[in-house]
This record gives C-alpha cells, structure tokens and sequence, in this order.
C-alpha cells in the first residue's frame, strides 16, 4: 500500500474498519463531487455526515454501495474492496442496508412483501420465516398493522420505516441513511429518527447523512462536515457543534442553528 | 326473391364466422408471441450491457420500420419459397404459422416500445431500491422494473393488440385463404351486386370484436395502475 495519509487510515483489510475510502474522487461532468476523500468507519460506529447541498454527501453514501461508480480512488467494505458489477456486487449490497430520502418501498407490493423480498429472493429464506421476521421487524418500527396495505396507502414517515425494516430484513453489517427525513412533513420526523436513535442504540454500524442536528449531537460518534466535494472537518458531535474549525463550518452552522 | 334475402343466401353459402374465428386465433398466437419477443426486446434495451441494449433497439427499429404487408409477403416469398422453411407438411397450417411469426415479430416491435414507455413510469429510485438490497439486474427486472411497467403500460398494449387483430388480414398476403378479408375478396369477386353489403358485414364484424377489447382494456389500465 501506499504511504498513509494524515487521516489516520489503516490498512484496507483491518479487521476492526468495516468502511474504508481512500483518495476516492467523482465528477459529475464538471463538477468535481468527491475530491480525494478519505474516510473510515469502524464496527458499532455512528457516523454522521453534515454539508450544504452539493456539497457531495449524499453521493459519498451512495459510493458505499456503489450506486454510485467512484472515478478514482478505492473504497473497502467489510476487508473486501467493492466489487465493480456482477454477482459479488449484488452479495455486496445485500450486507449494506440502504434507506432513500424517497423511501423507494416497491410500489406495486404491499408492506409485508417489501419486506420479505430480499430475504426469500436473495437470502433464500422460507417464506414463514421471512414473514414471521418481517412482522417483528415491522412490529418494531411500530407499523405491524399497516403490513397488508400498499406503499401508497400509508403516511411518509410509515413508509420510511418500513423502508428501514426492509433494509433490517437483510441482516445488514452496515446501514447506509441517505438524507432519511428530508421528504416527511415535520410531523413525521421524529417518528422515524426515534426507530434510528432504537437501532444506533442497538450497536448498528449507520452512515447518517441529514440535517437533523439534534439527531447528530444525541446519537453520532462522530460527524464529518463535507462542503464542494472535500471532506472539510471530522470530529465528536461535541468538538464539532461547539468549537468548528473552518470558516465554511463555522458559517454553515451559524444559518442553520439561527432560528 | 328479394335483394336483402339473396344476400343472406350468399351469406350463408360461405364460412364467414369461421374466418372471424381465424383472425381471432392468428391474433392470439402472433400476439402471444409479440409479447414474449417484445417484453424479451425491452429487458435487453433496460440491461446494463450496451451490445444487448444496441442489439434490441437495431431489431425493434427494423421490424417497426418495415411495412407489415411486405414483412407477411417475406414470410411467404422468402422465407417459404426460397429459404424453404416448412413448419408443417400441411401447405394451409405451414401458411398459417408462417403467418402466426410474421405477425408476431411485426408487433414485438410495438409490444417493445409500449413497454418501454411503461417502463418510463417507474421511478429510478425503484430498480435503486431493488439493487440495494442486493437483486441482480435479471430479478430487479422480472420482480420489480417489468411488473410495474406492464401495469403502466395497458393502454400502449391495448392499442397494439387492437392495430394486431385488423392487422391479421394481412396474413392473407402470406397465403392464409381462409381469414376474413382474404373471404370477403372472392365473396365480393363472385357476388359483386352484393358489394355493398359484404364489405359492411365484414367491417362490422370487426368493430364488434375490437369493442369490448377496447373496453376491457380502458378498465384494466383503471384497476391496475401502479398508486404512487
């Protein structure tokens, strides 16, 4: 391997790292989206991924479980580099939970089938254990008896977390949160950062990117600050909200954290 | 005797009903056939592969390009008379086939883009979702991507099947003797003073057929559209 960065990144198949993402760069056409991150993720560790819009984070999480291809660069999961297609790829992204900031529940199945699919397709579980576990999972999202009806028939923030059991049902290593409450009325917020906060507790490796700053200083381990494509600051919820390094954080907070 | 009930003798010396009912059976197999090949056509367009997506847009731009009358006459001229492909030793059923194919790739075409316009309903954040929790293209197309498309795409199938049963006449340009437009031509030869009323018969039969067609297919698109 090369020679180590400042950032501190081990050795990409260090046991203890389930992500590692070194001098990763994206573009999108012109506009350079990751420019020479560096990141890694521990086990059981909480992750939260605060910026302006564009500033690259969403597309960050997306690199994870590649939906999104990286230009350059290199990211490992769980000791293995990410597969570039195929076979290995769908195993990959079965281990890594996902959840949208459009919930994306398959439209044309109904809560419970949502649910089961990945299990019975992918993991080729029988269907009664796959739907024993989808009913407590959805039991545990607080949304067991919404199970028969349709996406569309439930509110936005029902949806989200049964998005969220759909990603549990797999047994993931790794929950990737891409901007989860971004499209709830603000009703609804709380009810799918109160599952989050549950499942952070429950000692899930989580990825969060969001706006929710209470969320970030109550549950992260750790929050990064992206701005234009670079990784700008990393640190504790505490030294970051309370003592920002940069002039680009220290202003980002000052708008949001106003009113 | 008078004029109506000599055309009603005419009408009864002829297998009319049965030649509704050979457009209706061409119909069913060439369209079963289009469905197969055009929701074949559309996964390879969707597919990551570019050989596979450029393949399937090549096969769907000739076969909707190509006028039907020349591909049925193809169906009889080369590819039985020169190419020699028999599908059955009986020349009527070895016509009809040939036929049943030719129709059958004509409207692939059409299937193909009707689902491709289904497909453009469902949202991308859909086959993101299916890939994420870890289907491969094939099940994210067959479970989730196709499903979805189907059901946005029932009125572009509708249309074609409609565009498929009239179209089935044209196997007549393939040698079928016995479908009804194929009847109604030596029916009016034979019976010219009749012309009028032959040709209506003929019309109306298939309005008749193509109406509830039209209907069932206005509700369908009702009942299963994908709530969103």
């Amino acid at each position: 391997m090369t020679e180590e960065p400042d950032t501190g990144v081990a050795r990409p198949d260090d046991d203890d790292f389930i992500v590692q993402m070194r001098h990763v760069d994206k573009h999108f056409g012109p506009v350079h989206v990751l420019n020479d991150v560096n990141l890694t993720l521990r086990r059981g560790e909480v992750l939260v991924v605060i910026g302006p819009s564009g500033s690259g984070k969403s597309t960050l999480c997306r690199t994870i479980n590649r939906l999104e291809p990286i230009d350059s660069g290199e990211i490992w999961v769980d000791g293995q580099p990410v597969p570039a297609e195929g076979k290995q790829l769908a195993m990959l992204r079965a281990e890594v939970g996902m959840v949208f900031q459009s919930f994306n529940l398959f439209a044309h199945k109904t809560i419970l089938d949502n649910v089961t699919l990945g299990p019975t397709v992918v993991r080729k579980e029988p269907k009664a254990q796959a739907e024993a576990e989808a009913l407590s999972l959805l039991d545990r999202v607080g949304i067991k008896n919404q199970a028969g009806k349709l996406p569309a028939q439930l509110s936005g923030g029902q949806q989200q977390r049964a998005a969220i059991a759909r990603a549990l049902a797999m047994h993931p290593k790794l929950m990737l949160f891409d901007e989860p409450t971004s499209a709830l009325d603000p009703e609804m917020i709380n009810e799918v950062l109160d599952v989050m906060v549950d499942l952070a507790q429950s000692g899930m490796t989580m990825i969060v990117v969001t706006h929710e700053m209470g969320f970030a200083r109550r549950v992260a381990d750790r929050v990064i600050f992206m701005s234009d494509g670079c990784l700008l600051e990393e640190g504790s919820p505490e030294q970051f909200f309370n003592n920002p390094q940069t002039e680009r954080a220290k202003d980002f907070l000052a708008k949001i954290l106003q009113h | 005797m008078s004029y109506l009930s000599g055309f009603l003798d005419v009408l009864a010396q002829y297998p009319v009903l049965h030649a509704f009912w050979v457009n209706i059976t061409l119909t069913f197999w060439s369209g079963l056939l289009a469905l197969v090949l055009g929701t074949l056509a559309v996964a390879m367009r969707i597919s990551p592969i570019s050989s596979l997506r450029g393949a399937a847009t090549l096969y769907v731009n000739v076969l909707r390009d190509v006028p039907l009358t020349i591909v049925m006459v193809m169906m009889y001229l080369v590819v039985w008379t020169s190419l020699g492909v028999q599908v059955s030793n009986d020349l009527n059923t070895n016509f009809y086939w040939l036929a049943v194919i030719g129709l059958g790739l004509y409207h692939s075409s059409f299937v193909a883009e009707g689902l491709r316009s289904g497909v453009n309903t469902v949202p991308l954040g859909q086959a993101e979702a299916a890939r994420a929790i870890g289907l491969t293209f094939m099940q994210s197309a067959r479970l989730i991507v196709l499903p979805q498309a189907f059901r946005g795409a029932i009125s572009p199938l509708g249309n074609t099947l409609i565009a498929l049963i009239k179209n089935s006449t044209v196997a007549s340009a393939a040698a079928v003797a016995t479908e009804s437009s194929g009847l109604m031509a030596s029916m009016i030869e034979f019976h010219s003073s009749y012309n009028y009323l032959i040709f209506f018969t003929f019309a109306i039969g298939f309005v008749i057929i193509v109406i509830p067609v039209g209907l069932l297919m206005t509700a369908l698109s009702r009942r299963l559209a994908v709530k969103r």
